[in-house]
């Protein structure tokens, strides 16, 4: 399983599955975070604590937590 | 409120009132102020923490009322404003909705509309931001995308005014007009679903608010309320094997078992497909970077990012302070003017004590404050207005989760050194309640302005004038650090739980409108002014009563006759210092003071210093004027006056002075910021529960700090 958080910088991946339940996964779903969806890695915060991602021309922060919970394909570009 | 701003509405004009929603950051505060031209009448809905605004004007023979949505991504209940908007747009009585889209994000902003076409509301779409779009080569085919979704659809900017009037008109025609359900259109195996329930509701005559076929929708999507109606009925018992039916066929096709995500995709493949048909976006060369991917390339540096963040920081509170303290000064002496010249007109030496030294000087207080508190709320409207905000949280969430807060909590504390009543109410931004609960329990430990003077005083008497600074800055980073680890402590015992997720958008960075800015700080200011003014004149009152009765008419006549037996003048105002003493003494403060004494003995205060303490509850500048009492040097005293400073090396000892010095920096704010830490937390038993953490932590704190400073010296 690969991970979001597995990418460098300015990957450019698909996502899978979200592994998040509840709320947070409705929360993901809301900004566009969805099966199929392409996601952009675009910053990492200092540590890796945070990182920002890029779904469509949203621009989100999301904790290496929850950034965690993102499946994404294997093969990154 | 009075509605008496502007035309009153004729009993025989049309009266349209619609619910104003949209996603966060596509600017609905800004189309409102532009449509209407002027905030005729603003006012704000209190009861909950995050307003919506009600904005009223007239247009032709129509009279419009606004009511401005928080901003929501979806219909979650997630924060706050979705809880809000959610259950505005689902509970109350409104005409239409006007659907605020960033004409730059279509695809995004379609999700909510999506939602809201569900609903059976009479609906314009207004497509915001066309003027940027247009210059990012995004070519928007409104009629078309309108045909498309049988829904009017007007590219309209706020900005530049543009398409303003086509809007209104075309809320008009939807007004008039019987209600159209727009088209939405889901995948077969949906809609085969829709169908079939639709059929069977439409064969049994059923009628509701909403279309059958929307019903249908709600059921799939699982959707509370609608279940909770269609449970009392009859038809439940046949409906309810339909739908687990339905579910199974559903899920079966997407693959998935939540059926909100599966709704979410249905939804976002909708949009696809209208994003295809209606938009163009020309090309841009890969290489170039857009404006904000060139900021954030710098103010997100993983290395530049938080230097230049403390910075700013650092230039906002220069700016408060600097020149904040300007009008401050200004204020100061008008009230310090105005006290005397209405002093002067009342003979009745008690009432004139009430006006002049107890109300008077109490608003006086409170409205001194008021140029510090509008360049806070200008530097925050402006870090939030032009999206640099996240970005701050961004960089920060790392370090403060470490402590069991929120990124966003950064903003709420810092503003905290200035003054805690704007931190209370900024740390509105955060969107979890019990990440805000906790930053507004920590606030306190951010020593405030008004904490300074005592500080000063105490460096000033302890410690040589090289070292006194040092000691200041010592003071405030360990109060800075106590605040921390109290978080941790307060997460790890009374908010324990699951840690809040952190998602946040990054808003593309934006030139905030000076209109806009002036509004929110004048509205901020203005709530400021009454709700904090009016109670701590009552308050002040309340202090003044307390430290002026009971009058003994028995020390006045024996001071009075030692006063005609001194000559000099020194000797008779050390005579009425004295006397002051004496009356403070005999005063109900004084009797609190002289029966809390045995409590802080433990810590070395003795019955002035904690009568100092109880005073500083008011308002901390107290302290230091109320030392000055208890001291007798006059009431005329600020940090500064030198006898002060060496009555209290004199009088206090130095291991007392400390634990002095810790208590004021942790213990209950001053009576505004806690009438404001009330509202903002939402309930009286969160001020109970601040009295006795603070008040606690305070005690055990400073009896730590007198007993090791016994030790060592």
């Amino acid at each position: 399983m690969n991970i979001l958080t597995n990418c460098p910088r300015g990957c450019e991946t698909t996502v899978k599955k979200l592994h998040a339940t509840g709320p947070l996964k409705q929360r993901l779903v809301s900004f566009g975070i969805i099966k199929g969806a392409t996601v952009t890695l675009m910053e990492y915060a200092p540590r890796k604590s945070t990182v920002e991602v890029k779904v469509g021309k949203t621009r989100l922060a999301l904790r290496k937590e929850e950034a965690d919970m993102i499946e994404v394909e294997d093969a990154a570009k | 409120m009075q509605q008496n701003s502007g035309p009153t509405c004729p009993v025989i004009a049309n009266h349209i009132k619609i619910a104003l929603v949209g996603q966060p950051n596509v600017g609905k505060s800004m189309l409102v102020n532009s449509i209407s031209n002027a905030h005729l009448h603003v006012g704000n809905f209190t009861g909950v923490t995050v307003e919506k605004t009600e904005v009223l004007f007239d247009y032709k023979d129509y009279h419009f009322t606004v009511v401005d949505l928080p901003g929501t991504y979806a219909f979650t209940n997630y924060t706050i404003e979705e809880r809000v908007t959610h259950d505005f747009l689902c509970n109350e009585e409104y005409d239409l909705v006007i659907n605020v889209v960033d004409s730059t994000n279509l695809e995004k902003n379609l999700q909510l509309t999506a939602e809201l076409m569900t609903m059976s509301k009479k609906m314009v779409l207004a497509l915001n931001m066309s003027d940027e779009a247009e210059k990012e080569g995004i070519e928007i085919n409104a009629p078309y995308l309108s045909q498309l979704i049988d829904l009017p659809a007007i590219a309209v900017s706020a900005v530049s005014k543009l398409g303003l009037d086509e809007l209104v008109e075309a809320v008009i025609k939807v007004h008039e007009a019987p209600l159209v359900e727009p088209k939405l259109i889901f995948s077969e195996a949906v809609e085969e679903e829709i169908g079939h329930i639709q059929g069977y509701l439409d064969r049994h005559r059923f009628k509701a608010a909403i279309s059958n076929r929307n019903i249908a929708v709600n059921l799939l999507q699982n959707e509370t309320k609608t279940y909770r109606v269609l449970h009392d009925n009859p038809l439940w018992t046949e409906l309810q094997p339909m739908l687990i039916e339905a579910d199974r066929h559903i899920e079966l096709h997407h693959d998935s078992e939540d059926i909100k995500e599966i709704f979410a995709e249905e939804y976002a493949a909708f949009n696809r497909g209208i994003i295809t048909e209606v938009v163009k976006e020309k090309k841009q060369s890969i290489v170039k970077k857009t404006m904000t991917e060139r900021i954030d390339s710098v103010l997100i540096h993983p290395f530049l990012g938080i230097p230049i963040f403390l910075f700013f920081m650092w230039s906002l509170f220069q700016l408060t302070f600097e020149i904040g303290s300007i009008p401050m000064e200004w204020i100061d002496a008008f009230f310090g003017w105005f006290g005397d010249l209405v002093g002067n007109t009342i003979a009745h030496e008690a009432t004139r004590s009430l006006i002049v030294d107890g109300i008077i000087a109490g608003v006086g207080a409170v409205v001194m404050f008021v140029p510090n508190i509008m360049i806070l709320f200008i530097g925050i409207a402006l870090l939030e207005a032009t999206g640099y905000m996240s970005r701050v949280a961004f960089l920060l969430d790392g370090f403060f989760h470490k402590f069991g807060l929120h990124g966003q909590s950064f903003i709420p504390l810092v503003t905290g050194f200035g003054c805690s009543i704007p931190a209370y109410m900024s740390a509105r931004i955060l969107k979890n309640d019990r990440d805000r609960l906790l930053t507004l329990f920590i606030i306190g430990f951010m020593s405030c302005g008004a904490r300074l003077p005592v500080y000063v005083l105490f460096a000033g008497a302890f410690f040589s004038e090289s070292a006194a600074g040092n000691i200041l800055f010592a003071i405030y980073i360990t109060g800075a650090v106590i605040g921390l680890f109290a978080a941790k402590i307060l997460k790890m015992t009374a908010f324990k739980g699951a840690d809040e997720p952190f998602v946040m958008e990054m808003p593309k960075y934006r030139l905030p409108s000076f209109k806009l800015i002036w509004h929110t700080v004048m509205t901020k200011t203005w709530m400021y002014l009454k709700k904090a003014g009016t109670f701590i004149a009552a308050a002040t009152v309340l202090v003044w009563f307390l430290s002026t009765y009971p009058h003994n008419e028995e020390l006045n006549s024996t001071y009075a006759v030692q006063v005609e037996q001194v000559q000099s003048d020194e000797e008779k105002s050390l005579l009425a210092n004295k006397l002051q003493v004496s009356q403070l003494e005999h005063s109900y403060l004084g009797s609190i003071g002289k029966f809390m004494e045995p409590a802080f003995e433990p810590l070395g205060f003795d019955w002035k210093m904690t009568v100092a303490l109880q005073a500083g509850l008011a308002a901390k500048e107290v302290v230091v004027s109320t030392l000055g009492v208890l001291y007798a040097i006059g009431d005329d005293v600020d940090e500064e006056s030198s006898s002060l400073v060496d009555a209290i090396s004199k009088n206090i000892p130095f291991a007392s002075g400390v634990a002095f010095i810790v208590f004021v920096m942790i213990y209950l704010p001053c009576l505004a910021a806690s009438v404001v830490f009330t509202r903002e937390a939402g309930g009286i038993k969160y001020f109970v529960y601040l009295f006795i953490f603070t008040t606690i932590t305070a005690y055990v704190l400073s009896f730590i700090a007198y007993r090791v400073t016994l030790l060592i010296t």
